[in-house]
């Protein structure tokens, strides 16, 4: 069952006065992240706009016991973590390693990389901002293809990395995308993944007002706009078995999709984007999407054979 | 009394890690230090020893995943050598700044580029100024014992330390070695209690991002800045020669052996002449000094066996007779000389100490330095023919 809002656990482990932005995707994900979580989790969180948001030594926003760890690090730190539990015979706390797409994609994958694969028994989440915003905005291997970044000045020309691609190919038991503007879904998913021992593997899409260039007020909006346009997917793979879900699911029922323009429009970052590339993205996406629908259809559809069999 | 076993130098490590019931290893190998990691992951897998053996993908991972589980609270251990010490560098700083009680067992090899496998000590030199204590062994029984002892001085005042050792010349050179009993070492070394544990209830950031200015917490009191924290670490360095002499000096009541000085001096009592010098080197040195007391000579081994913190005040006490040092380095700091040199002269200087100084650059890459080579370059430093404004590099015909 689907968590509805009046459920949510009431305790706050963000206390008021982060150091994060206004309008910060992050922060509405984290907050959510944490709620599902609860108080018996470990952090470990990398430099990234997150070590900003837990705040300044000696004071922290942030109500969970965490370990700081340097921008490679992350799964290798929660590796540490995990081992010296075990070691210590402390087995009532989850493990939790939480870094961005600049983290993940780009000078962290070699460790969860190597974590995944010895699927040690934890967390990983990367929230995607799609660039490295602590650092000013410079692009990450998941910034798409026609934003401008501080580092591509006339806007990046490769695709964004297929990240839960690489994850799905570990034969991890769960992975999932999720969105801050769909706060109870993500909640949901990092629940499931907290009753699931290995490697989990959460994405979430997280709008950044200042990196991406729209108004603080419209976090959510563009959020559920990437959704739309199937910028950003949402699903699961639990145990190899592929499932759209919330919003994504919704869509692929209806056959219904934005045009990637209208998001684009929205924001700063694309304002040099040609219609050549805008033509481009959208085929890059539609393709995509047609794959996801599929495989989405199939285990379904085989989710439903095998039932009927039954 | 515990047995005496033949091993080499790697498995003396591994010896030491495992006597020390330690309870997380990670490592990833690298020649010459792969013995050390391939014979824990057996001591593991048998059951010889209770320990989470994480094989990681890199020595950069290795040092965290030692990091992370100090943090939390277990008594942790890697080995490594070289490129992969090189590797590590951004997580060494990491471990001392953090002040966790790791200990890194280094086989010392030289670095790439060009690639060689063999000895020389560029690779510890290199991270001198990380944080970390570095003791410098002569055998294998040393190496053994200091992992011993590193964990005592570590888990006191919260400094990591490195155990170095001459890669080949020790870790792959069998000798014999005698192994304490485990509950010796029980008794000698207690479980490891982190100073700031994790608990669910009672959160903790640790290492989070500071300023350069002192804050109050939420109570009001002011903490330390930055350079506050950095202060602290460098007073726990300078401040370290108490607890490592007592822990020498407990390690002696409960094993017997002597490691109850900075340095190891050899007929030092009427020298006049000093070859000074660190690790095995010491071993050849001594038959050095053997050779020129022969020939009328007073010649003296002074080896430095730890060299962070530096042991400035034991150095010159050893020195304060000689006339001539000559300094034998397996390092080069570029465009200067070698860095045990330098040191060496800063502690003569703050002393008022003026004996002719030489530094011969020896054994780079794994060149062999024989007794004869050492004679020859001290009795030339001696007679003032080899007089040079920067270092001597032994033996280099080309
Ligand atoms: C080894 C290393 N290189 C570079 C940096 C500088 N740095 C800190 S955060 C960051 C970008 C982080 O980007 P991302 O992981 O996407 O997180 P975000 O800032 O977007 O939250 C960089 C490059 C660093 N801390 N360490």
């Amino acid at each position: 069952m689907a968590t509805n809002v009046l459920q949510l656990p009431e305790e706050e482990y963000i206390l008021p006065g982060t150091r994060s932005c206004s309008g910060c995707g992050l922060a509405l994900a984290y907050r959510h992240i944490l709620k599902a979580l609860g108080q018996k989790t470990i952090l470990t969180i990398p430099a990234s706009c997150l070590t900003v948001l837990h705040g300044l030594y000696p004071s922290t926003s942030v109500k969970l016991s965490n370990i700081n760890t340097a921008f490679a690090t992350t799964a290798a730190s929660a590796s540490g973590i995990v081992a010296a539990l075990k070691a210590l015979g402390k087995t009532d706390f989850t493990v939790v390693g939480v870094a961005g797409d600049g983290g993940t994609y780009d000078i962290g994958i070699q460790a969860l990389s190597a974590a995944a694969e010895r699927n040690t028994d934890f967390i990983y989440i990367c929230y995607d901002n799609e660039g490295y915003m602590n650092t000013g905005t410079q692009r990450s291997s998941a910034t798409p293809m026609g934003a401008f970044t501080t580092t591509t000045p006339t806007t990046k020309l490769e695709h964004k990395k297929d990240m839960l691609a690489i994850m799905e190919a570990h034969g991890i038991p769960y992975i999932a995308s999720a969105s801050a503007a769909y706060p109870l879904d993500l909640y949901d998913k990092v629940k499931k993944a907290k009753t699931i021992r290995g490697t989990r593997f959460i994405l979430v899409n997280v709008p950044c007002s200042p990196g991406w260039g729209f108004p603080t007020r419209d976090v959510v909006k563009l959020g559920k706009l990437a959704i739309d346009t199937a910028m950003c997917v949402l699903h699961e793979v639990e145990d190899g078995v592929f499932r759209l879900t919330g919003r994504s699911r919704a869509m692929a029922r209806s056959s219904k999709k934005k045009p990637v323009a209208d998001y684009l429009k929205m924001q700063g970052r694309f304002r040099h984007i040609d219609a050549e590339h805008i033509d481009l993205l959208q085929e890059w996406l539609d393709q995509r999407w047609t794959r996801y629908v599929a495989r989405h259809q199939l285990c379904e559809g085989g989710a439903e054979a095998s039932k009927a069999g039954e | 009394m515990g047995m005496v076993k033949i091993l080499n130098g790697s498995e003396a490590a591994a010896t030491g890690a495992r006597l020390c019931r330690v309870q997380v290893v990670a490592a990833y190998p690298i020649t010459p230090q792969s013995k050390i990691p391939e014979t824990l992951a057996k001591y593991v897998e048998t059951g010889q020893m209770q320990a989470e053996f994480i094989r990681v993908e890199s020595e950069h991972s290795a040092l965290t995943v030692c990091i992370s589980a100090s943090t939390v609270g277990a008594r942790a251990f890697t080995a490594t050598a070289a490129n992969g010490l090189a590797y590590m560098h951004e997580q060494l700083h990491w471990a001392a700044g953090a002040r966790l009680p790791i200990v890194l067992a280094l086989a010392n090899r030289g670095l790439g580029a060009p690639w060689t496998i063999f000895n020389d000590m560029q690779d510890s030199i290199s991270q001198r100024d990380t944080g970390w204590m570095q003791v410098y062994c002569r055998d294998n029984q040393e190496i053994l014992d200091s992992i011993i002892m590193a964990y005592r001085i570590a888990e006191q005042i919260h400094v990591p330390m490195m155990v170095c050792f001459d890669g080949f010349v020790l870790s792959h050179t069998s000798m014999p070695v005698e192994i304490p009993e485990q509950s010796e070492v029980d008794r000698y070394l207690p479980p490891y209690e982190p100073h700031i544990p994790i608990h669910g209830s009672e959160p903790i950031n640790v290492n989070p991002v500071m300023l350069a200015e002192p804050r109050a917490n939420a109570q009001g009191e002011l903490c330390p800045s930055y350079m506050g924290f950095r202060l602290r670490l460098q007073e726990a360095l300078q401040d370290a020669g108490e607890t490592i002499l007592t822990a020498a000096e407990e390690f002696y009541q409960v094993f017997g052996r002597d490691y109850r000085h900075f340095v190891w001096e050899y007929r030092n009592d009427d020298a006049e002449i000093v070859l000074l010098t660190m690790g095995s080197l010491a071993n050849e040195a001594a038959l050095a000094v053997d050779i020129l007391r022969d020939r009328g000579c007073r010649a003296a081994v002074v080896a430095l066996r730890l060299f962070r913190p530096f042991p400035a005040e034991e150095l010159r006490r050893a020195l304060e007779n000689a006339k001539h040092v000559v300094v034998f380095d397996k390092n080069v700091s570029y465009g200067l000389e070698g860095a045990t040199c330098t040191e060496t002269k800063a502690a003569l200087f703050d002393g008022g100490l003026h004996p002719v100084v030489t530094n011969y650059i020896v054994g780079l890459g794994g060149k062999n330095v024989d007794v004869a080579d050492l004679t020859e370059a001290t009795l030339q430093a001696v007679q003032g023919k080899n007089r040079s404004d920067g270092p001597i590099w032994l033996g280099v015909a080309v």
